[in-house]
This record gives C-alpha cells, structure tokens and sequence, in this order.
C-alpha cells in the first residue's frame, strides 16, 4: 500500500514519521563526515541485513569442523588427519568459531547496529505514543480503505452529524481504538474553525495497534538482553566434570573435579561446600533381542546421598538423564556411566602397590571400555596394565568383543608394561583419553611365550602373575562410576526472561497491526453522510473489513452513498471500496 | 513397558496406504493444475479482463481475494478440473485420517509422543504438514498449493520407510523429558509451515518470471498452469503470512529447547551442531523479515532469503540429524 502514500505530509494520511531512515548521502568532507556516513551506514536496515546473513553463514563451520569447547580430542585427531588444511583453520579460529574474532565481530557490529537503530526509533515511537491521533486529512476518499454510507434521516445516526460521530465514537471505544473527537479538539495549526483541521470539524481520528511497534522495539531490545545474559553468564557461572565411583563422595571444591573452570567473578576458593555421594547406581539395556533395540539404554538412576552444608542432616536424591540434583543452585547433571572394576596389584617386592576401582572408559555401546592402570611406585620396576574392559566377553574371529552392555560374562584383558624406577611412564595426551597411548621411552610391553605381546585374561575374583617377577594383579569385583557435569550459571534465568520477551515482542510485532482511522459525518439530502477511511502500516489485508466493519457498526440502517467510487453495496460482508469488490477476508 | 507390537506392525499398514492414498491425491492435484494450464489462453485472457478491471483504484490489497474468485470462476467454466480438485481434496482427507491413525497407533505401541527416532519424526512431521495445509485451507483457499504440499509429504514419507525405518522401541533416557514432546511438536509446525511457505515462494518466483516474460512481449515458456495461479504479488503475500506464523512458533522451538539442554546437560546453549542449525535458520528467517521490511528489496530478494531458510531446514533434517558429532547423537 505504501506507494501511494508516501511522500504525503505526516498529517494522518500516513505514517512516514516511522519511516524516517534517511538517504544516506555521499560524506561531506572531514572526518565528522565520514564518521558520520559510516553510523548512517551501519545503522541502516540493508546493513543489519547483511550482518543477519553473514552471522547464518558464519555460525556454519562450527558444526562441521570439531570444536575445542565440545571436544579437544576430536579437535586433535582432526589436526592429525588434515596435516596442511589443519593447522591453517587453527590459525583461523575454526576449531573457536563461536568466540573468534570474526564471528565475534559480526555479531558486536549488528548489536551495535541495533541499538544505533533501536533508540532512535524508540524516541520517535514515544513521541508518537504520547502524541493524540493526527487530524483527518481533508479527502478521506485518497486513503487505501474507506467506505460512505448514507444514515437516512430517521434512524438515530442519521438524526444529525453529531448523532452520526458519536455512534462512531462509541463503535470505535467498543474496538478499543485510541479517538479524538475533532468537534472539540483544539485546531490544527494554521486551520480555520469548520474546516479540516480547525474548531468544531466534524470528525474523528482514531488509532490502535500501538503494541506492534512496541513489540518490535521490545524485540530487539531483548535479543540485546539475551546477548548481556550470555556475556554475564560467561563470567559468573563455574563448571566441572566428576567421575564418582559407586559408594565414594563427592565433595563440591575445585580439587574434587577432574576439570574445572570459571568466569572471572566466581571466586573458586568459597564453591558451596556440599557433597554427595553415590549410594546406588541402576542401569539398565534392552533386552528384547527382537528388532534393532537390542542393549540400547533403557534406564540410568543415580541414588545420591546429600549433604546440602557441612553438618545438615543427609537426604537422598535420585539422579537421571534430565533429571539433574539441585543443591542451591548448583546443579550435577548425569551425563555419563562406565565400569570400575577393582583391582589390586602386588609389585615384586610383595607390597600392595595399587588397590582400587579403575575407571574404564566405554567405547562402544555395548560397553567395550578402555582401561588403563599404572602403578609408578612399584618396585623394582613400574607397572602400567593397558587394554579392554568388556562386560559381556566373547571371541569374534579370534577379536575379543562385548556382546552386550551388562556384566554378563566380565572379563579385563591387558597387555603389561614394564619401566625401570625414575622412568616417565605412559604419556597420554592431555584431555583425550580415548586417543592412541604413546609409549614414554624406556617402557617396554612384556612378551609372552609366543613373542607376541603378554594378554592377561582375568575373570572377576582371580589373579595372574606378572612378568619377569614384577608382581601379581588380581581383579577383585566389579563397580559402575557415574560422569557428572556440575555448573553454576546465574544468568540462565535473565536469558530465558529476555529470550520469552523477545518472542512476545516478536509475535506481536508481527500479528498486532497498527491502524488510523477517520470518521467524518457531513449533512446529506435525506440524512447523514458518513465517510470512514482507513490507513495501516505493513502488511493488512484485514483493513477493508474493519473499515466496512466501523461503518456498519456506526450506521447499522445505512445504505449506500451515490459516490464517486461507485455502485451499490451488497450486503453486510461486502462493501464498496474503492470501486472493487471484496469478500471480507480475515486475517 | 512392553512394546505391543501388533499396534506398531498395524501402524506401519496405515502408513503404506496413506501414501498409497496420498499418490492418488498428488495425482489429482497435478491433474487439475494441467487442467486448467489446458485452458491457458482462456485464463489469459481472464487475465487482461483482470487488469483492466481495477483502473482507478488505488489498492492492491484487494488482490488476493479478487484473484482467487477469477480463479474459481475460470475453474467453473468446465467442471472437469474442478472435479479433479475435489477429488484430490477428498483423497488427501481420506490419507490424513490413515495418516493420522498411523501416528496414533505408532504412539500406542510404544506408550509415548511417537516422535523419538528419525523415523518417527518423519511420519509425524509429514502428517503435521498435512494438518496445516487443510488448518491454512479454512481461512484461505490456497487449494492450488495441493501439490506442492501433498508432494513433499509423500517424499517424506517415502525417507521415513525406507531410509529411516526403525523397529517401534522405548526412548533412550536421554530422550525422556516433557521439553521432547513440547520442544518437538512446536517444531513440527513450524517446519511444516516453513514447508509450505517454501513451495509458495518457489510458485512466486516462477509466476513472476512469467509476468516478467509476458511484459516483456514474450509468451512465457512451459508451466502453462501457473496462468491458473494467483499473482506473484499474491503468492508473496501469501507466503509471507505463512512465514509470519512459523517465526516466532521457530523461536519458541529455540527457546524450548534451551529449557531442556539445560535440564539435561546443564548449559542452555552448547553450539553443538543440531542447535548451531536451528539458530542458523532463525537467523536466516530473521533476514528474510528485514528484507522484506527493508526498503528497496522487493519481494523476489526475499524470497531468495526465504528458500535459503529453508534449504537450512532441510539439511538440519537430513545432513545434521546423520553425520554431525554431538549432543544431539541420541545416546547417553
Ligand atoms: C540481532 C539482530 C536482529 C534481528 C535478529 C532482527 C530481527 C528482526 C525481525 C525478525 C523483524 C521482523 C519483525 C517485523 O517485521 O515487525 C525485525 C524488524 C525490524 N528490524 Fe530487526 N533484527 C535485528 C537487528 C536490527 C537492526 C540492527 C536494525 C536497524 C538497522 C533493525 C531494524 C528493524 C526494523 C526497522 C524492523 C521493522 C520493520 C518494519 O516492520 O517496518 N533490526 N527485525
């Protein structure tokens, strides 16, 4: 609709007040100038259009390339497959891209774009609440939408203009529009008493829909507040991951986690100090060995026992996969189960050199775990035992395997390194556990009888001799370990608050609109003419009906008008409108 | 729970001849498309009667619904593909009831929401596809959309039994969670209103395409069919109100599902890859309504934007959902 309005004076026929994004012209010279070109360019809706496609494109090779916050070790596998491409993407940021420079930049531009956008616009839309409706322009026949319609003279409307405006005033307050009755209005500026504009005209300026252009500024304002949310949440939340073996305790202070980290406000030393330890752990697979569900996971529960500060009295929780236990605010999450089985290991001098639970680490879904235990102060020389876990053994073309993710038939088979004393051991990389181990110089694998690598195959409950009288190992029982993420993050009330604030924004942005409307009665042969226009901004359909609507509702006896715009009108559901007909459509 | 697998094997049925009956619906609905292309020149010059018609008038807003009652109009004159079109509303009524049975069935067999596994998310998706088109229907008659909503539906489908198949089971604890069932079926809608905006902005492009060439002197090439179809102008205001509906029903989808990462990983936002997708679409559908609301970019620049938001759709469907590492991988 907008083509044929704009350019007309703000004075009711339109709404460019709203549309007051200026050209942006060539710079005059001087560096104010250019500044000042360069704001108006960034602040335009064609830049943060591009931004909007730039930050889609952008946040696309995070998906695609690993990512060091998700996983550092498939970030290092990757280096290692793609020896040129990877070291370049490293330089780039990609295995960062959510906090690099560029997808950083892009996404600080359009922010700053917006509130560069959003404060002016909020000025004018302030002033434009606060304004009353404008006058009714002199033709209501050039607005896109209005009807005439004759009240003949002996119905209430038509017993005078004034009967005429006040059944409109009341159709309109009935539709929650925002009037001004222009009969006692002071005048527009510049107009004379009884002419459009001035003292006593007879007619009405209405306004609603107000609530779209809030919305859309409260939108915009909110995704800004999403952004801080996240900014802040950075800053003030602390996390970690614990690995908690079947009946140990977890105590909640930066030396119990296996990792940990923290925004710069978290004061690490004064972490609320509950702990809580793992009572009872249940898992169970699928075990109807029909279909393709066979041992997939059915159920993981975590009983806790807690201690919310020192000295409170325990109570127990029940942990699961979305389920997570709350202590004030700090949260631990389940995220991960796997075997510990229990072994001890003699060294050659007969002492006990390692007596414990070895977290294994699950490398299939039938619960194949890896498992590595070293034992540096064995004398004479360090042990290290390194290989497979598998809760459900079986021999698959001379591979062993796990048939399935319960201890049905648990076996551990290791191979066995020896190192003399002062040597470093076993090197792992740092953060990825389920990489390939190297070798640390000076360890060497104990071969069997064959030549071959030594395996030790234990049952739970028997023991093997070790090598060239390094000891024995023994594997005791068998326990599960619960991988829990625990994460602080006050921020995360303040980001959903500001996410649901921009989707009430938006949806009323987009589905409230924002009408004028002008109702002016004039004295006619046998009654009253009344004449109601209509005007919206964006995209209305609906406009016309409401219109046709206004004017039923004004003059419920009315008929048509010999008018300009043409014939007759049919019923209550059509009505003339700029010479065409139409349905009522509602939407 | 035990699963009841006669319910499951009987929902498989349901699904075979919904897309038996679906066939017959797409059939119908490109029936009377070629039907009325058959007619072309009449509608051409429906088409001259239709411009001259509003001289003076100020408005374009009536558009739409004049459009349509020339359309009906011209459908009238041989009730041939008029009956096609009743007969592809009829069977696509018919294959939604199968449809919907299918999915109600599947969701019995396994005593929960049935959208757990690809499989599930594609019958239930295509069947929610189905539901808006015939839901927008009462409002608006866009039954000339038919094809180009029943054709995709079948496509799905297709996907879901063969490639997507999975045997009727539980949920993986990780899936287990009202955010699944709240979090998913609002993301159903929107996609499937996505979907037919998509099909909408396509028919646009082309409608226009065909109005450029016909200014132009030209007589436009193949598709005489889409003389039958409203304007380009009308096809994008169509479009528009369906990506309207599906923004912020995309963005409660974000939002729900940042409920639920929390409630099972602890953080709301990870970037893992599913979620990373999902923002890239908002953010595309985001520029799509800029666009259209930025002076100087006309409709046909939006609707680029608007087919770029949904080709991200897809791929989060159907790339994302197979070779992407992530949270999202359904296990614990
Ligand atoms: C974070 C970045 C942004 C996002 C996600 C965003 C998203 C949106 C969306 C979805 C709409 C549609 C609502 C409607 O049509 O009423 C919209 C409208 C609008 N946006 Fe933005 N926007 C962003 C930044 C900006 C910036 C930087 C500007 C200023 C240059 C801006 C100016 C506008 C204006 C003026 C409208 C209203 C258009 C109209 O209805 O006339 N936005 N925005």
């Amino acid at each position: 609709m907008a083509s044929e309005t704009r350019g007309e004076p703000a004075t009711g026929v339109n709404f460019t007040e709203y549309d007051a994004e200026p050209p942006i012209t060539q710079p005059a010279l001087g560096p104010l100038g250019w500044l000042r070109w360069a704001w108006r360019q960034l602040t335009s809706m064609r830049s943060a259009l591009l931004l909007l496609f730039l930050l889609a494109i952008a946040a696309v090779p995070g998906s695609i390339v690993p990512q060091n916050r998700e996983d550092p070790g498939r970030v290092s596998d990757y280096l290692d497959a793609h020896p040129t491409l990877g070291p370049w993407l490293e330089r780039l940021g990609f295995f960062d891209v959510y906090t690099s420079v560029w997808f950083s930049a892009i996404y600080l531009l359009l922010f700053v774009s917006l509130v560069g956008c959003v404060i002016p616009r909020a000025r004018v839309h302030l002033r434009a609440i606060r304004q009353a409706p404008p006058r009714a322009p002199r033709r209501l026949e050039r607005l896109p939408e209005h009807v005439s319609l004759l009240a003949p003279a002996g119905t209430p409307a038509g017993a005078s203009t004034d009967a005429a405006l006040d059944a409109a005033l009341a159709a309109l307050r009935r539709r929650r529009y925002r009037v001004v009755d222009n009969r006692t209005a002071p005048p527009a500026a510049g107009a004379s008493a009884g002419r459009p504009g001035g003292w006593g005209e007879r007619s009405i300026s209405a306004e609603k829909g107000y609530t779209a252009e809030t919305g859309n500024l409260a939108f915009h304002l909110a995704l800004l507040g999403v952004l801080v949310s996240l900014a802040w949440g950075s800053l003030a939340s602390y996390s970690g991951q614990a690995v908690i073996v079947q009946g140990s305790t977890f105590v909640n202070s930066v030396i119990d986690y296996d990792s940990f980290g923290a925004g710069r406000l978290v004061d690490t030393g004064t972490l609320p100090p509950f702990s809580a330890t793992l009572k009872d752990f249940v898992v169970e697979f699928e075990t109807a060995d029909q279909g393709n569900q066979f041992g997939a996971p059915r159920e993981f529960e975590a009983t806790f026992e807690v201690v919310d500060r020192p000295g409170a009295a325990p109570r127990t929780a029940v942990v699961s996969p979305n389920h997570p236990l709350d202590v004030q605010g700090t949260r631990m999450f389940l995220v991960g189960n796997g075997y510990a089985p229990v072994l001890t290991v003699r060294d050659g001098a007969g002492n006990v050199a390692f007596r414990g639970p070895v977290i294994t680490r699950p490398q299939d879904g039938n619960y194949k775990s890896l498992a590595v235990a070293k034992v540096p102060n064995a004398v004479p020389r360090q042990i290290a035992l390194v290989g497979v876990f598998l809760p459900t053994y079986d021999l698959q073309d001379g591979i062993p395997v796990s048939q399935f993710p319960q201890p049905l038939d648990p076996r551990l088979m290791v191979n066995v390194l020896l190192a003399d004393p002062g040597v470093d051991g076993l090197d792992f990389r740092s953060g990825t556990p389920q990489s390939v181990m190297r070798l640390g110089p000076g360890m060497t694998m104990a071969l069997g009888d064959d030549g071959q690598p030594l395996k030790i195959l234990l049952a739970p409950g028997t023991s093997a001799p070790l090598p060239d009288g390094a000891g024995t190992v023994s594997f005791d029982g068998l326990t599960r370990y619960a991988a829990m993420d625990i994460r602080r993050d006050p921020s995360k009330g303040w980001a959903l608050g500001t996410a649901l604030l921009a989707l009430v924004g938006v949806t009323a942005s987009l589905f409230v609109r924002r009408r004028r409307v002008f109702v002016r009665a004039v004295d006619g042969a046998d009654g009253v003419v009344v004449t109601v226009a209509g005007l919206t901004r964006g995209d209305d359909a609906a406009l016309g009906a409401e219109v046709a609507a206004i004017a039923a509702a004004t003059v419920p006896e009315g008929g048509p008008v010999a008018d300009p715009g043409g014939g007759p009108a049919t019923d209550q559901s059509t009505q003339q409108t700029n010479g065409q007909t139409r349905t009522e459509e509602q939407s | 729970m035990a699963i009841e697998q006669e319910l499951a094997q009987a929902s498989n049925w349901l699904v075979y001849s919904a897309m038996a009956v679906y066939t017959g619906a797409f059939g119908a609905f490109v029936a009377d498309l070629a039907g009325r292309g058959a007619r072309a020149g009449l509608d051409t010059a429906r088409d001259q009667a239709r411009e001259l018609a509003p001289v003076g008038s100020a408005s374009s807003v009536g558009g739409s619904a004049a459009g349509s009652d020339v359309v009906l109009v011209a459908a009238g004159e041989s009730d041939r593909p008029e009956r096609a079109l009743g007969i592809a509303m009829s069977l696509t009524w018919l294959a939604f009831v199968l449809h919907v049975a299918a999915v109600v069935l599947r969701g019995l067999s396994v005593h929960r929401a049935p959208w757990g596994n690809m499989f599930e998310f594609a019958t239930t998706g295509a069947v929610v596809v189905t539901a808006v088109f015939l839901a927008v229907l009462r409002r608006h008659d866009v039954r000339y959309l038919g094809g180009f909503v029943i054709g995709p539906v079948l496509l799905t489908l297709g996907l879901a039994v063969t490639v997507f198949y999975t045997e009727a089971a539980q949920l993986v604890p990780a899936l287990r969670s009202v955010w699944l069932l709240i979090h998913v079926s609002v993301a159903f809608i929107a996609s499937a209103l996505f979907t037919i905006g998509f099909s909408t902005s396509v028919l646009q492009l082309l409608q226009e395409r065909r109005e450029l060439a016909r200014a132009a002197g030209r007589t436009p090439g193949r598709g005489r069919f889409m003389d039958a179809l409203p304007s380009s102008v009308d096809l994008e205001r169509t479009s528009y109100r369906l990506h309207i509906a599906a923004f912020p029903l995309w963005g409660f989808t974000l939002i729900a599902g940042a409920i639920w990462a929390e409630a099972a990983w602890g953080r709301y936002w990870n970037w893992d890859p599913k979620e990373v997708w999902s923002f890239v679409i908002w953010v595309a559908y985001a520029a799509y309504l800029h666009a259209r609301a930025t002076r100087g970019w006309d409709g046909r620049r939006a609707a680029y934007l608007a087919m770029f938001g949904y080709a991200c759709l897809l791929a989060n469907f159907l790339v994302v959902n197979f070779f992407a590492v992530g949270k999202h991988s359904y296990a614990m």
